[in-house]
C-alpha cells in the first residue's frame, strides 16, 4: 500500500525531530490510520535512530496501541473496581454475547470492535462504557443496545 | 434581555447527554423566540444530577436536574428562564439557587474553587474569578521564597505518595543544570478517582498557572503533562487553555514581561496504569517503554531526558495557585495533623450521590458515605469501601469512622492516596475482588521485577484454589508468603501495594474465602 505508506512517511517527518518522539507519532499514525501496521516499523526505526526491535517494543508494550485495523467504531468497557460495584461484568457479558465476539475483537460486519478498559473517569456515574471519543455513564444493558445499533447503522 | 443559561461540557455531564440537553434548550429557545446564552462551563460534581442546567437570575444561578432532552420543554413551559427563587410552583427539577444545595455548600473548594462556575477555555473568566493572581505574586518572590511557601503550606504530593510537595521542588531548585522540567502526571488511571480530569477539563488555566509557578520556582522552562489517553475531552481543552495563555503572554519566553520563560505540552499517554509511577513516566515520555526505574537517581536530581524534574500530580499543581494567591497559612490552617490543606475527594461506585467533595482532612469515611454519599445506589448495606483506587486497602463497616488523614490511614494499613473512594454493598464477593486485584496487575505489570511479573500471576492462581475449596488453609498461607515477597520485593507501588487490596480482603472479610471470622 504505497499510499499508505506515503502518509506514515508523512508523519514522520512532521514529528521525528520532537524530544521523545515515538509516543506522539504512533499516536499521530493510529490517529490517522487506525493502527500501526508492522511494515511501518522499519521507516519508523530509521527516522528516530532506534532498532525494529525497539519500536516493535514500545508499540506492544501500551494497550493504547494496535497493530491491526479495527472495526469502523471502537466500544470499550469499564473493567475496573468501581464499574464492577454497579454490575459491570454482567454488562461485559452482554456486550460479547450480543456482539459475538470476546475483547480484541471486531464484529463480522467489522462495525465494532470491542476492548476492555480500566477506568474511564467516569466512576460517580458506573458502569461506563466508551464508545469511539464519548462515554456514557449509568450504561444499563439495554442503553448498550442502543448504543451498539446506532454504530452498526 | 438575553438569559444565561449554564449546561456543562464535563465528560461525565456528557455521558449523562448534556451535548443533546444543550442542543434541546437551544432549539427550544428560538422556536419560542426567546433571547439566550448557552455558556459551557465545567461540572459543580454533583454527578447524581447531571445533566444539570443553571439558569443565571439577579439572587444568583439557580439549578435545575437531572435534566433529560425530554424534560427540556417543560422547564421552558415553567419559565424556568425567569426563573426566580420566591416561585412558589417550581418546576419539578428545580434545585433552588445553586450555591445553596446543601453537597455543595458544606465543601471547602479551594483548588476546585472555580470548577463549575466558569467557562473552562475562557481565559478572561478565570482572570475575573481570581485567576493569575498567584503567578503574579511569585513574579515578584524570589524562586527560594516560592519554594518556602508551597513548604510552609504543607502540601503533600496529592497523586497518592503524599510528599511533600515543597522538599521535592527544594531539590531540583538546588541543582545545577542547563536545562529543568517540570512533568504533570495526569496519568490519572485508579478506579474511583476523576479529580485530576476534572481540573483538566473545568479549569484547565490552573494546572496552567500552577505548572509556571513552579518552573519559575525551581528555574525549569519546560513542562509537559502527561495525560492518559483515556481524557480525550481533557486533551481539547488543555491544548485551547494553553493556546490562550500562550497567545496572552502567560506562557511563552517572557511571561507577563518578566524576562522569565516557560513553556507547556501535552503529551498523550497509551493506556498503561504502570506510568502512573514517575520514574515509568519519564521514560513513556522519552518515548520508551514504560518500564519503572531504579531509584537513586530520584527524578529530582536526574529525571526526564536525565535532567533535573520536578515530577507532581493534577492536583499537587493545581493547588499551588491558591497557596501563592492567599499564603501558605490560609491553606495550612485546613487540616488536621500532619495532612495540611484539603483533599478533592471522590465519592464513586455503588453510591446514591457520587461526585466530587472537596473538604478539609479529617472529615470520616461514615460522614462521606453517608452524609454526602447518601448510602449505596442499589439501597443495599454498604459492605467495603476501597480508598485509594486499585492499589488500595478494602475497609469494613467497622472502620468507617476512620478520619481522612494520610497517619490515621497508615494505622490500620491502608492508604488515602488519590482520595478516591469506591463503595461496594453486600453483593460483593471480596475474594473475586482480591483475584482481580492480582489479575490487574499481573495485565500492567511492567514486567521489570520478578515478585510483581510472576506474583501476580501466581497469586491469580492460588486464590483460584482458594475460591474452588482446595486446600484453603494452606493456599491462604501461600498468598500471605507471596504477599509478603511483593511487599517487600517490589520496584515500585504496583507490585508494591497489591498486597493491599488482596490481604485487607482476607483480613477483614475471610469468610468469603471459605475461613471462619477471627
Amino acid at each position: 500500500m504505497p499510499a499508505l505508506q506515503t502518509k506514515i512517511d508523512g508523519l514522520i517527518a512532521e514529528h521525528q525531530n520532537m524530544p521523545g518522539a515515538l509516543l506522539p507519532l504512533l499516536h499521530a499514525i493510529q490517529d490517522n490510520v487506525g493502527y500501526i501496521p508492522e511494515s511501518a516499523y522499519t521507516h519508523i526505526a530509521k527516522a528516530l535512530s532506534l532498532s525494529v526491535a525497539e519500536v516493535h517494543g514500545v508499540v506492544t508494550f501500551y494497550h493504547h496501541f494496535r497493530t491491526h485495523k479495527p472495526g469502523r467504531h471502537i466500544l470499550q468497557i469499564c473493567r475496573a473496581e468501581s464499574c464492577q460495584s454497579m454490575g459491570s461484568e454482567a454488562l461485559e457479558a452482554h456486550a460479547k454475547k450480543c456482539l459475538n465476539v470476546d475483547y480484541h475483537q471486531t464484529t463480522t460486519d467489522d462495525a465494532i470492535t470491542l476492548e476492555p478498559v480500566y477506568c474511564l473517569g467516569n466512576c460517580a456515574l458506573s458502569p461506563a462504557v466508551m464508545l469511539d471519543d464519548e462515554v456514557y455513564g449509568r450504561v444499563s444493558a439495554a442503553d448498550l443496545d442502543s448504543l451498539i445499533a446506532e454504530a452498526k447503522a | 434581555m438575553t438569559t444565561k443559561v449554564y449546561i456543562p461540557r464535563d465528560s461525565s455531564a456528557l455521558s449523562m447527554g448534556a451535548e443533546k440537553v444543550a442542543i434541546a434548550i437551544a432549539l427550544e429557545a428560538k422556536t419560542r423566540g426567546l433571547n439566550i446564552e448557552i455558556i459551557r462551563n465545567g461540572s459543580r460534581g454533583l454527578y447524581w444530577l447531571e445533566t444539570m442546567v443553571e439558569v443565571a437570575t439577579e439572587q444568583g444561578r439557580v439549578a435545575y436536574g437531572p435534566v433529560k432532552v425530554s424534560d427540556v420543554a417543560s422547564l421552558f413551559d415553567a419559565d424556568f428562564l425567569s426563573a426566580n427563587v420566591e416561585n412558589t410552583k417550581p418546576h419539578a427539577l428545580s434545585l433552588g439557587l445553586t450555591e445553596e444545595i446543601d453537597w455543595l455548600k458544606k465543601q471547602q473548594r479551594l483548588t476546585f474553587a472555580r470548577v463549575g462556575i466558569t467557562d473552562p477555555i475562557s481565559l478572561t473568566d478565570y482572570i475575573a474569578h481570581d485567576g493569575y493572581k498567584g503567578l503574579k505574586n511569585a513574579l515578584q518572590l524570589s524562586a527560594a521564597d516560592i519554594v518556602k511557601t508551597v513548604t510552609d503550606s504543607g502540601l503533600r504530593g496529592r497523586g497518592g505518595a503524599a510528599f511533600p510537595t515543597g522538599i521535592k521542588w527544594k531539590t531540583v531548585l538546588g541543582c545545577e543544570a542547563e536545562q529543568k522540567y517540570i512533568v504533570c502526571n495526569a496519568d490519572e488511571g485508579d478506579s474511583g478517582t476523576f479529580s485530576d480530569r476534572m481540573i483538566m477539563e473545568n479549569d484547565p488555566f490552573v494546572l496552567i498557572e500552577g505548572m509556571t509557578i513552579a518552573g519559575i520556582a525551581v528555574g525549569a522552562t519546560q513542562g509537559y503533562i502527561y495525560l492518559r489517553s483515556e481524557y480525550p475531552h481533557a486533551l481539547v481543552a488543555l491544548n485551547a487553555a494553553i493556546a490562550a495563555a500562550t497567545a496572552a503572554g502567560y506562557l511563552g519566553d517572557d511571561l507577563l514581561a518578566s524576562g522569565k520563560a516557560f513553556h507547556l505540552e501535552v503529551r498523550r499517554a497509551a493506556g498503561a496504569y504502570v506510568c502512573g509511577e514517575e520514574t515509568s513516566l519519564l521514560e513513556s515520555l522519552e518515548g520508551k517503554r514504560g518500564v519503572v526505574r531504579f531509584k537513586p537517581p530520584l527524578p529530582a536530581i536526574e529525571g526526564l531526558f536525565g535532567k533535573p524534574t520536578v515530577v507532581n500530580n493534577v492536583i499537587s499543581l493545581a493547588t499551588v495557585p491558591i497557596i501563592l494567591d492567599k499564603g501558605a497559612q490560609y491553606y495550612a490552617d485546613y487540616g488536621m495533623g500532619r495532612s495540611r490543606g484539603t483533599l478533592p475527594i471522590q465519592l464513586a461506585g455503588n453510591l446514591k450521590h457520587g461526585g466530587l467533595v472537596e473538604l478539609a482532612f479529617g472529615i470520616t469515611l461514615r460522614e462521606l458515605l453517608y452524609d454526602f454519599g447518601g448510602g449505596s445506589a442499589t439501597g443495599k448495606p454498604i459492605r467495603a469501601v476501597q480508598v485509594g483506587g486499585p492499589l488500595g486497602a478494602f475497609l469494613p463497616e467497622s472502620q468507617f469512622d476512620t478520619p481522612l488523614d494520610y497517619e490515621e490511614f497508615t494505622k490500620i494499613w491502608a492508604v488515602l492516596g488519590h482520595g478516591g473512594i469506591v463503595a461496594f454493598d453486600d453483593t460483593v464477593d471480596m475474594a473475586k475482588m482480591a483475584r482481580y486485584a492480582f489479575e490487574f496487575c499481573a495485565i500492567e505489570s511492567c514486567g521489570k521485577c520478578t515478585p510483581c511479573r510472576i506474583g501476580s500471576t501466581r497469586g491469580v492462581e492460588v486464590i483460584d484454589k482458594i475460591i474452588a475449596g482446595k486446600d484453603t488453609v494452606k493456599n491462604i498461607k501461600l498468598v500471605r508468603d507471596l504477599s509478603d515477597t511483593m511487599l517487600n520485593g517490589s520496584l515500585c507501588a504496583l507490585g508494591g501495594m497489591t498486597p493491599y487490596p488482596v490481604l485487607s480482603a482476607m483480613n477483614h472479610f475471610p469468610e468469603d474465602f471459605g475461613i471462619a471470622k477471627a
